[in-house]
């Protein structure tokens, strides 16, 4: 490829394959429009790269990406501050945040248990959620991760070493998906969603 | 050929359990599955990382499944999954779930691509499912250990010393990485990459490597035997894979993690006292040389 492109070009198309989900036909692809795009979007682009990294912090309390420490979730006085609700991602945060149905603030752990890939507790902010719990005293830690072997393994991690803490300890709720099927759900989801039914 | 025969062949159907999983692009996961006829294979399922994904909840790792396969250009694709055993306390139990990490990735670790061993994808079933039943992992995983060695083709020799062929007398013994084996007293005690082999140590070997498991299910081991055996088994399997596997020190930092918090298992601290090694015999006849 080197010898055929331009270095610049064939520069980006390996930056952009790195990208998840991106292969070398999508990077060349999305390289080729970005030179031929009339608009400026390969400059706003690059602006908005550089920016990615100088301008953005972690939240020092939850850990969440933010433009400054604190965040405004953790800055909104008017979210109940006794209520901890842990995800993996940042992404999680922008799902619970869209259903406008939490008033809560957050603790972003940045990814799951996974003794298989390396991923052991002191990746993950779990020393730093156990510092807030013992410091704040919250009054209830909700559990929010994947209902995935990773998810459901790092709930139990944390609740292990919060079980002695007093704090009030919840899991999300776990059962079938909306648009689901019951023929096609596997017995596990199928079993915790009879065990979470409730009353109508 | 007709377009449905054409259609049949383009399909196969497998039994399979789920080693591990990684995500792919957006939506999609490459599986790494083990098979009874077909070995190891890798496969990609599209779409289940979408809530509504018919497939997802079945194709976790440690899950028993019946998958339906359509081959594919570079890489072959799930179309159907339908689980067989879930292992649910596997994924709901953070300790036998750690355990669980263990067996599969030596079962990965073990396995080369497309190459059948179906007594080696029996054991790590029965392992799974003995760990999802609640047995004393330790037993269940030290069993595994030496027998998927011996389906392998690395099973140490264990009753006769491999320099002079004498059969090992009940007094230290040492055992040798390298050479795949024990070596008796006078031919393995100067050597510096020997590992001693204590009476009570050997005995529990021996007994797991030829003993059924209903047998082996039995044991009580003392915590200092039990830890001995693990780290010299440990460090054989890291000797001959000729590398470090990532499950093990993740289920050291959770021991030390529940030993803290005293919710570890009764296995770890309840057989403390007794001494249940001590009937194993190490001459035992009935054990092949
Ligand atoms: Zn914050
Ligand atoms: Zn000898």
């Amino acid at each position: 490829m080197s010898q055929t492109l331009a270095r610049p070009v064939s520069n980006l198309i390996e930056l952009l394959s790195r990208l998840p989900g991106i292969g070398p036909k999508t990077a060349s692809r999305l390289t080729f429009y970005l030179l031929r795009e009339p608009n400026g979007l390969a400059e706003a682009l690059s602006t908005a790269l550089a920016a990615l990294s100088v301008g953005t912090v972690l939240c020092q309390r939850c850990f969440n990406i933010a433009e400054q420490s604190p965040c405004p979730i953790c800055a909104d006085l008017s979210r109940d501050q006794t209520l901890i609700c842990v995800v993996e991602e940042p992404m999680d945060v922008l799902a619970i945040e869209r259903t406008g149905a939490y008033r809560g603030i957050y603790h972003i752990l940045h990814g799951a248990l996974s003794p298989i890939d390396g991923v052991y507790p002191e990746k993950l902010r779990i020393a730093e959620l156990m510092e807030r719990v013992r410091v704040g005293e919250p009054r209830e830690v909700i559990l929010a991760t994947n209902p995935s072997l990773e998810g459901e393994n790092t709930a139990a991690y944390i609740y292990q070493q919060l079980q002695t803490s007093g704090v009030s300890i919840t899991r999300l709720a776990r059962g079938l998906p909306v648009g689901g099927d019951l023929e096609y759900t596997d017995e596990v989801t199928l079993s915790r969603a009879l065990e979470g039914r409730r009353s109508m | 050929m007709d377009p449905e025969s054409e259609r049949r062949q383009r399909l196969y159907r497998v039994s399979a359990i789920v080693l591990k999983r990684r995500e792919q692009g957006e939506a999609d996961r490459l599986l790494t599955v083990m098979t009874r006829d077909r070995g190891k294979l890798t496969l990609l399922a599209k779409g289940v990382r979408k809530p509504a994904s018919r497939k997802a909840g079945h194709i976790e790792p440690f899950t028993y499944v019946e998958l339906l396969v359509a081959k594919g250009k570079s890489l072959d694709l799930v179309t159907q999954a339908e689980t067989l055993e879930a292992h649910r306390a596997l994924r709901e139990d953070l300790w036998r779930s750690s355990w669980a990490y263990y067996v599969v990735e030596l079962a990965d670790a073990f396995t080369q691509d497309e190459d059948p061993n179906a007594l080696f994808f029996d054991l790590v079933l029965e392992t799974l499912g003995r760990l999802n039943a609640g047995v004393d992992p330790a037993l269940a995983v030290r069993y595994y250990e030496l027998h998927l060695l011996s389906l392998v083709g690395y099973q140490p020799q264990l009753f006769r010393c491999v320099q002079c062929d004498a059969p090992l007398q009940p007094e230290v013994n040492f055992l040798s990485l390298e050479r795949g084996g024990a070596l008796c007293p006078s031919h393995g005690s100067h050597h510096p990459e020997t590992i001693a082999l204590p009476v009570p140590v050997l005995k529990v070997l021996r007994f797991m490597q030829t003993r059924p498991w209903e047998q082996v299910a039995q044991l009580q081991l003392s915590p200092a035997v039990s830890r001995q055996v693990e780290s010299i088994l440990a460090r054989y399997i890291v000797y001959h894979l000729e590398r470090t596997l990532r499950s093990p020190a993740f289920l050291e930092k959770l021991r030390a993690m529940l030993a803290r918090t005293k919710m570890v298992n009764a296995e770890e601290t309840a057989n403390g006292e007794s001494n249940g090694e001590a009937a194993l015999s190490i001459n035992d006849e009935n054990a092949p040389g």
